[in-house]
C-alpha cells in the first residue's frame, strides 16, 4: 500500500519518519482503515454530484454520512461498491481504496466487491420470493451448498433479530411482512453474503419508530463484527449510533470526525447551522 | 366549481362508462351468440337415417341391427316411391314418341333431384364419388332438397323493368295427367317417414376427418393443424422474443443501432400480415427452399407476433422496480444470473399476457399460411409429418369452404362448425394462459 496516501500531521511526520515505530504505526492506522477515498468525484454526466472528497471509513466502527437531500451522500454510499454503474452516464473519479486496490480500477471484479461490500437501501426490497429464498438468495449465487444453507439463513436471521418472528413461515412470500420486518430481511440477505463493510442508505426511513429503533438497536450489535456506513436524514439518529459523521453539503465534504465533536463543538460554521437546524 | 356541478359531472361519467360497458356487452353477445347458434349446428341437429347409414358404414358407430330394422322400415315406405316411377316407366313405352321424350328427359331431372334427397335408387350400380352413394344426412338440408324435389325454379324475365322474377313451378305439373301426379303428395307427406329425422349429437364432428372434401364427417385435421400451427409459432417466437426483450432492456446500451432496432420492431407490428405471407413464400420457400409446411407456417407465424411479443416483454421488463435488480446485483449477482432470477420471474405476468394476445392472434391468421402450410383438404400430420408435410387449418379452412368450395350450400355448417371451434382453441388458449398468469402473480404477491 502506498503509505503517501494516508494523512499525517506535521507533528506526526517529524516525530516518526524513518522510524520502525513510524511503519508499525502505519501498518497499524492501514489495518484500522477499511476503506478510504482520495479527492474522489462523481459525475452525472456533466453534473458534479461528489466534489474531491477524501475521507477514512474506520474498520468496525459506524460511520454515519448527513447533509441535506441532493448533498451527495447517497451517491458517495452508492459509489462504495459502485452500485453507479447500473446509472447510465455516471462517472467517477479519483480513488476508492478497499483491500489496497482501488475499486474502480478496470481489473476489479465488481461482483466480488460487492460480496465483500454489502447494501441495505432506503425501502424494504425484498424479492417477491419466500423467506428463505430471500436470504439464501445470496448464498447461492456464490455456490454455497444446499445443505449448509439453512444454517446460513438461520444465522443471518438470527443476526437480523428476526428469527423468532418467522421462524415458523420461511416458507411464506416475504412481501407478505410488514415494513419493519422486511427491512430486518433485507438485512438478513445482506449478511448472509458475510461482508466486510454494510453500507445502508437511509434504511429507516419508510418505517415507523418502533422498527426503527429495533434496527438501530441492531447496527450497534453488528458494529461488532461489521463495518458500517450509514446515510441518514434523521440527525439524532446519526448522533446516536454512529462514532464518526460526515457532513456533506452540495457534494462538498465539508467536515469529518468524531460523531462527538460533530455535533457538539463543530469546526465549520456551515456543519454548525445544519445541525442546528438553521437550513436543511 | 360547485359542489353540485361537480357531482353532475361525477354522474354522467359514471352512467358513459356504463353505457359503453352495455354497449360492448350487445356488441359481444351480437357477435357471438350466432357464432355460438350456428356454430352448434355442426354438433347438434336433426340427423336422419342416412346420417346413421354414413355413421355406420365409414367410422362403424352405432348398433346394427337397429339400422337394419330402420333401413327396412324406410325401404318400404320408399317403395311406392321407386313402384310409381317404374309404372310410369311403362306408361311412357306406350306414348307418343315427342311427348316421350318430352317425359323422360323430366324423368331423368326429378330421378337427379331426388337421388340428392335419399340416395341412389335401390338395385343400381353404386356411385363413385361418396357424396354420391348417401341421402341428405341432416334434416334442414332434407327439406331444401325435398323443395327442389317438389318445385322446379324458374326465372320470369316477361317484364324488362323489372328484370327477371322467381317463380317456383310445381313439378307436379310437369306430369300432369299421368301416373305420377300421385308422387309428389305422396313424397310430400311421408318425408319424416322416409328420412326418420331424430335429434342427434355428433360431438366426433371435433374428431371426426373429413371425407369427400367435408361433405361428411369432422374436421379432426384442420383443428389440429391449427394447434400445431399455433404452439409452432409460438415455440419459435416466445424464446426469441423473451431473449431480445431481455437484451434490449438489460443489455442494449443506447446507441443508434439499438434505437432503430426498436423502431423497426414497431413498424414490424403494423404490417400486414399479407405481407408476412409473402415474405414467408419468398424467403423460407423460395430461397432457402423449405417445402410447404406446419414447419414453414409456423415460422411465418412467428416472424408476425414476434414484435408484439418483443414489445410486451420489454414493457413487463421495464416495469421491474429497479430496487430489485439493484438488491440483487448488491449481494453480488451477476448480471445474467440476476435477470433471469429476479427480474424475469417478476416480469412473467406481463409477458405472459402479451404471449395470450399473440396466441390468439396467431391461431386465426389466414394471410400467412396461404402460401407457406395450408392447403384446402389433407389428413392427419404425425409428429414427423411436420417438417415436410402441408396441413388444413380452422382459419383457411373457413375462408376456404365459404368461397372455393364446389358445393358451398352444402356444407354451410361445417363452415360454422369450424368458427365456433376456432373461437373455442383461442378462447380456451386464452383462458389456460390467464389461468397460468393469475397463478404467477398470486405466487408473486404473496
Amino acid at each position: 500500500m502506498n503509505t503517501e496516501n494516508i494523512h499525517l500531521t506535521k507533528k506526526d511526520f517529524s516525530l516518526f519518519y524513518n522510524d520502525k515505530k513510524y511503519k508499525l504505526r502505519v501498518n497499524m492506522e492501514t489495518k484500522k482503515i477499511h476503506l478510504k477515498t482520495n479527492n474522489f468525484s462523481v459525475f452525472y454526466g456533466n453534473f458534479q454530484a461528489v466534489k474531491d472528497v477524501s475521507l477514512k471509513i474506520k474498520r468496525r466502527e459506524v460511520t454515519a454520512i448527513i447533509g441535506p437531500s441532493g448533498c451527495g451522500k447517497s451517491t458517495l454510499l452508492r459509489a462504495m461498491n459502485r452500485m453507479n454503474d447500473l446509472i447510465p452516464d455516471c462517472t467517477a473519479e479519483g480513488e476508492m481504496i478497499f483491500d489496497e486496490t482501488n475499486i474502480y480500477n478496470k481489473k476489479v471484479d465488481v461482483v466480488k466487491l460487492r460480496k465483500k461490500i454489502g447494501m441495505v437501501f432506503q425501502k424494504p426490497n425484498v424479492f417477491p420470493k419466500s423467506i428463505f429464498d430471500n436470504v439464501a438468495y445470496g448464498p447461492r449465487i456464490h455456490g454455497i451448498k444446499r445443505s449448509e444453507l439453512s444454517d446460513i439463513v438461520e444465522k443471518s436471521l438470527k443476526q437480523a433479530a428476526i428469527w423468532d418472528e418467522v421462524k415458523d413461515c420461511l416458507k411464506k412470500n416475504a412481501l407478505a411482512m410488514s415494513g419493519g420486518q422486511q427491512q430486518r430481511v433485507c438485512l438478513a440477505r445482506a449478511l448472509a453474503v458475510k461482508p466486510e463493510i454494510l453500507l445502508m442508505d437511509e434504511p429507516t426511513s419508510a418505517l415507523d419508530p418502533k422498527s426503527t429503533a429495533k434496527i438501530e438497536d441492531l447496527i450497534s450489535e453488528l458494529e461488532k463484527n461489521y463495518t458500517i456506513i450509514i446515510v441518514t436524514h434523521n440527525m439524532q439518529q446519526a448522533a446516536r449510533i454512529s462514532k464518526f459523521t460526515a457532513f456533506m453539503y452540495e457534494g462538498d465534504l465539508i467536515e469529518f470526525g468524531g460523531t462527538q465533536k460533530i455535533f457538539n463543538k463543530p469546526d465549520k460554521q456551515a456543519t454548525e447551522d445544519y445541525i442546528t437546524g438553521r437550513f436543511g | 366549481m360547485l359542489l353540485e356541478t361537480r357531482k353532475l359531472l361525477d354522474k354522467s361519467f359514471t352512467a358513459v362508462g356504463i353505457g359503453a360497458i352495455l354497449l360492448m356487452i350487445f356488441a359481444l353477445a351480437g357477435i357471438l351468440l350466432p357464432i355460438i347458434w350456428k356454430g352448434s349446428g355442426a354438433f347438434i341437429f336433426k340427423g336422419t337415417v342416412e346420417h346413421r347409414k354414413i355413421m355406420f358404414d365409414l367410422w362403424n358407430r352405432g348398433d346394427q341391427a337397429d339400422l337394419q330394422k330402420e333401413l327396412k322400415l324406410v325401404e318400404k315406405i320408399r317403395a311406392p316411391l321407386f313402384a310409381k316411377i317404374k309404372t310410369f316407366k311403362t306408361e311412357l313405352k306406350k306414348m307418343p314418341r315427342t311427348k316421350r321424350r318430352e317425359f323422360k328427359n323430366e324423368l331423368k331431372n326429378l330421378k337427379k333431384t331426388l337421388e340428392e334427397l335419399i340416395g341412389p335408387f335401390p338395385g343400381e350400380r353404386q356411385p363413385v364419388l361418396l357424396r354420391q352413394r348417401y341421402g341428405c344426412p341432416r334434416w334442414d338440408r332434407t327439406l331444401i332438397k325435398l323443395k327442389e324435389v317438389l318445385y322446379i325454379t324458374e326465372w320470369d324475365y316477361s317484364n324488362p323493368e323489372k328484370g327477371g322474377i322467381k317463380k317456383l313451378i310445381p313439378r307436379r305439373k310437369y306430369f300432369k295427367n299421368t301416373s305420377m301426379e300421385s308422387f309428389f303428395p305422396y313424397l310430400k307427406e311421408n318425408i319424416e317417414n322416409i328420412m326418420q329425422p331424430h335429434l342427434t349429437f355428433y360431438p366426433q364432428f371435433l374428431t371426426d376427418s373429413a371425407k369427400d372434401s367435408h361433405i361428411f364427417g369432422g374436421i379432426w385435421p384442420e383443428l389440429l393443424g391449427t394447434i400445431y400451427l399455433t404452439l409452432g409459432a409460438m415455440l419459435f417466437a416466445v424464446p426469441m422474443g423473451v431473449i431480445a426483450a431481455i437484451y434490449f432492456c438489460e443489455f442494449a446500451s443506447n446507441g443508434p443501432v439499438i434505437s432503430f432496432l426498436r423502431i423497426s420492431i414497431s413498424t414490424l407490428a403494423g404490417v400486414p400480415s399479407i405481407v408476412f405471407g409473402l415474405f414467408g413464400l419468398a424467403f423460407f420457400m423460395n430461397t432457402i427452399h423449405l417445402p410447404k409446411s406446419v414447419l414453414t407456417g409456423s415460422l411465418t407465424l412467428a416472424l408476425l407476433i414476434l414484435p408484439t411479443i418483443i414489445r410486451a416483454s420489454e414493457e413487463a421488463i421495464l416495469a421491474v422496480p429497479r430496487t430489485y435488480k439493484e438488491a440483487a446485483l448488491a449481494l453480488g449477482g451477476e448480471k445474467i444470473y440476476t435477470t433471469l432470477t429476479v427480474t424475469l420471474p417478476v416480469a412473467l405476468p406481463g409477458i405472459l399476457t402479451g404471449i395470450i394476445l399473440s396466441m390468439g392472434r396467431a391461431a386465426g391468421e389466414t394471410a400467412p399460411i396461404i402460401f407457406t402450410a395450408a392447403v384446402s383438404v389433407g389428413s392427419v400430420l404425425k409428429i414427423d409429418q411436420l417438417l415436410t408435410n402441408p396441413t388444413p387449418s380452422l382459419s383457411w379452412n373457413i375462408y376456404n369452404l365459404c368461397t372455393e368450395h364446389e358445393a358451398v350450400d352444402e356444407i354451410r355448417h361445417v363452415q360454422y362448425g369450424m368458427v365456433l371451434a376456432l373461437i373455442a382453441v383461442v378462447v380456451l388458449l386464452n383462458l389456460v394462459a390467464i389461468f397460468v398468469r393469475a397463478r404467477v402473480s398470486s405466487k408473486l404477491q404473496n
